[in-house]
């Protein structure tokens, strides 16, 4: 089957000069829930940025057979969706509808058909209620609800989601693993959250100094590089 | 200084509005480049900060506190065309939502801070704004757009008929002044600040050619004499002309503000409407194309260099 | 944030709720030039548009008292300008610029308090008004909060650490707060690439497309017609019978 992610030998310098990535080789197959781990500044924000082109780098991205290049950004954005870390950012319309409908309109879609498609989606992830709100007034979990909506209304196959439990409380969080566990679509989870990612994923990477040093089960990964609260004795 | 709505006569607050609407629109389309409107979250978002800013007090002694107006500091950041569509937001948001400043007054108050009062605060940092007199450039842009947003009002007030007697006239100018200073100092300070946070927020000018720092000096001096002889027609638009005649050659400075439209009062404009219209807004069409000017000038000698 | 009072009641439920926003600046821009070139027996015509206004905020089920008080913080503004002219002997324009001045700001704040602010915007924009400013004060409004808070938290983090206020520690101090301002500059302009980096990731290609298109209705049209003739009808009656 055709891998949905493939980099290779993937290099990134920002403006002044630091090399934030220093050769990624990395590949997804459909249907497969991976989680990101890593210092921070390792490159784990950086790498997912170069899988719908907000940023471009050296080497080999390909993602869904299509190479990311400013030609097809609109077929790889419709695609692969990412779910950024402050909801307060992402979700910058005036109600939760509009916003959740945003990437329809932008995609040409007939306004009253995106309102349902919308809707549809906020179904999904149980907040259909919520849909005339203002996003000021949502609590941290309803936020991120509404942001995955808006991402899973564009029908995407790859979800990115740049460490999504930061602001939640343990129910939230719980609550989260399983929306997420409850979508097909193959997943990018970049996290700090151990438990999170060990409900969630089969298979972990582990990045440092903008390259990915290891790759193997999560338990594994936390294990080698002690990547957890309680230190070892 | 918001002009709540009753203040000012209708000749005034309909030709602003009239006058404000153009020029609103105009330089929205000059800041969004045709018709991208991708700039809108920064300006949306700094527009924001703007309003936040004004929660936080810089102590000036007395116990009184100010804070940031904005205009200047948005200039020398964004640019002149962006700033002046965010200040406008800012005050038409001031207006509906927590009522500071009428709705029919928002013609005027939009021309005098987010127009007039951008423009004057950025004319000094694009003709210093490189040099090494950078901070005073910058510290002037501040009190200038304060300065001539506040004349503007005061002279649109006047032409209302609001009348102000010679002390509290002269006490509204010391507040202003002291107004301005603040404002010059806090656009100072958070520029600096700025600066050492992350240099490119700042706008990069070009070098200043020598011997601009006269041309600036004059251009400046001519917008402050401007909004000042705005004033001055607009305390008695019918008494300057008695005025002129009466005092001769000591009065001719005014006179030579008034007369280019007196003579036109007299001579065919009858109402008391159009002669208060007219004055007004020529009197703002001299300090538009004084700073517009003089601001092309200003650009055209430093690429010149 | 005291916006989020008007903010509240503007999601309320009611039959001015319920009109198109249209409508409602309209009828307001009429309510407000009448009020504006009103010049002979003023004083009857504003106790009786002060009393239509306040009969609307009850019919729009608007705490009447709570909007009186907040339309009068136009007043110590005014009334400044007001004592220079009784002061100057003009008692007449003095009465008018009270007046004048609180009865615009309830007027403003009835359509504000009934009218969500994007929804007023939208109908601004279906009048035909440019746009891109419009759009800029919608996202204006909705980090409104946003910043705020985070200029909030700063502040009180400087609270908790702040030296006794002396000539000594003012200019501190003042340093202190351009550096926060600064901050808050820099934090802002961040968030606003954050903002634009997630509408590109979702298609954003250089247009927003609004999602709904109110409708004017017959009842949007009564009431413009019944508010604007209303308000002139007044007007016109007082002038010319009393």
């Amino acid at each position: 089957m055709q891998p949905l992610v493939v980099t290779r030998g993937l290099r990134f310098r920002y403006e002044d000069g630091t090399l934030a990535l220093n050769g990624v080789d990395f590949t997804l197959q459909p249907g497969e829930t991976v989680a990101l781990f890593g210092p921070n500044g390792s490159g784990k924000t950086t790498f997912i940025l170069h899988l719908n082109g907000l940023l471009m780098g050296d080497g080999h991205v390909e993602v869904c057979g299509l190479p990311v290049t400013p030609h097809n950004f609109a077929t790889i954005r419709n695609k692969v969706g990412i779910v950024f870390q402050e909801s307060d950012s992402q979700l910058f319309m005036p109600s939760v509808l509009e916003d959740v409908a945003f990437g329809l309109l932008n995609r040409g879609m007939p306004a009253d058909k995106a309102a349902e498609c919308a809707r549809a989606a906020l179904d999904r992830v149980g907040i259909a209620s919520l849909a005339p709100r203002p996003p000021y007034h949502l609590s941290a979990g309803e936020k991120k609800r509404a942001a995955i909506a808006g991402i899973l209304a564009l029908d995407p196959d790859l979800l990115i989601l740049d460490e999504p439990t930061t602001f939640l409380d343990p129910p939230g969080q719980r609550a989260l693993a399983q929306l997420l566990g409850s979508l097909p679509q193959a997943k990018i989870l970049v996290t700090h959250d151990i438990p999170f990612a060990e409900a969630m994923c089969t298979r972990a990477i582990f990045f440092s100094a903008g390259a990915i040093v290891a790759e193997g089960p999560v338990a594994e990964l936390v294990e080698r590089f002690d990547w957890k609260f309680t230190p070892r004795r | 200084m918001h002009i709540p709505d009753g203040f000012l006569a209708a000749p005034v607050w309909g030709t602003l509005d009239a006058a404000a609407v153009p020029a609103v629109a105009v330089i929205a389309r000059r800041a969004q480049r045709g018709f991208d409107e991708s700039k809108v979250p920064l300006l949306g978002v700094m527009g924001a900060f703007v309003f936040a800013a004004q929660m936080i007090n810089f102590p000036v002694g007395v116990g009184t506190t100010g804070h940031l107006v904005g205009g200047t500091l948005l200039a020398c950041t964004l640019g002149p065309g962006p700033a002046a569509v965010a200040m406008t937001v800012i005050i038409a948001i001031q207006a509906l939502v927590f009522q500071d400043g009428g709705i029919l007054a928002l013609g005027p108050n939009i021309l005098n801070m987010a127009v007039f009062g951008v423009l004057a605060g950025y004319l000094p940092y694009a003709i210093w704004g490189a040099g090494p007199r950078r901070k005073t450039a910058i510290f002037l842009g501040g009190a200038l757009s304060v300065m001539v947003s506040a004349l503007l009002a005061l002279s649109e007030l006047l032409l209302s008929g609001v009348r102000m007697p010679g002390p509290v006239l002269g006490l509204s100018l010391l507040l202003f002044a002291v107004s301005a200073a603040l404002e010059g100092a806090i656009t100072v300070a958070v520029m600096q600040a700025l600066e050492t946070i992350q240099p490119d927020f700042v706008r990069q000018r070009q070098p200043a050619r020598a011997g601009s720092s006269l041309f600036g000096i004059v251009a400046i001096a001519a917008i402050l004499l401007a909004c000042v002889g705005v004033l001055f027609a607009a305390t008695s638009p019918d008494g300057i002309n008695r005025l002129g005649i009466q005092t001769g050659i000591a009065s001719r400075v005014q006179t030579l503000f008034t007369t280019p439209f007196s003579g036109y009062q007299t001579t065919f404009v009858q109402s008391a409407w159009v002669r208060k219209a007219s004055s007004g807004l020529a009197g703002l069409a001299i300090i538009y194309a004084a700073c517009i000017g003089l601001g092309r000038a200003a650009a055209a000698r430093n690429r010149s260099l | 944030m005291h916006h989020a009072v008007v903010e509240r009641w503007s999601r309320g439920e009611s039959p001015l709720h319920r009109r198109d926003a249209r409508a409602k600046i309209a009828s307001l821009l009429v309510i407000l030039i009448v009020l504006a070139t009103a010049h002979r027996q003023f004083l009857l015509l504003s106790a009786a548009l002060f009393v239509c206004l306040a009969i609307a905020a009850m019919v729009a089920h608007l705490p009447v008292g709570a909007m009186l008080v907040r339309a009068a913080s136009i007043l110590p503004f005014s009334g400044v300008f007001a004592i220079v002219c009784w002061l100057a002997g003009d008692n007449e324009r003095a009465l008018s610029l009270l007046l004048k001045s609180y009865l615009s700001a309830l007027a403003v704040l009835l359509v504000v308090g009934t009218t969500p602010l994007p929804s007023l915007l939208r109908g601004l924009e279906l009048l035909r008004l440019p746009r891109f400013p419009l759009m800029v004060a919608q996202f204006l409004y909705r980090y409104l909060a946003v910043i705020s808070g985070e200029a909030r938290e700063m502040r009180r983090a400087a609270a908790a650490r702040a030296p006794l206020l002396t000539a000594a520690t003012r200019r501190l101090r003042f340093r202190a707060a351009a550096g926060a301002l600064a901050v808050l500059f820099a934090r802002s302009y961040r968030r606003a690439g954050d903002i634009h980096r997630a509408m590109l990731a979702r298609s954003f290609s250089g247009s927003f497309h609004p999602l709904e298109t109110p409708r004017f209705r017959t009842a949007d049209s009564v009431f413009l017609l019944f508010v604007s003739c209303g308000a002139v009808a007044l007007r016109i009656s007082i002038e010319r019978f009393v």
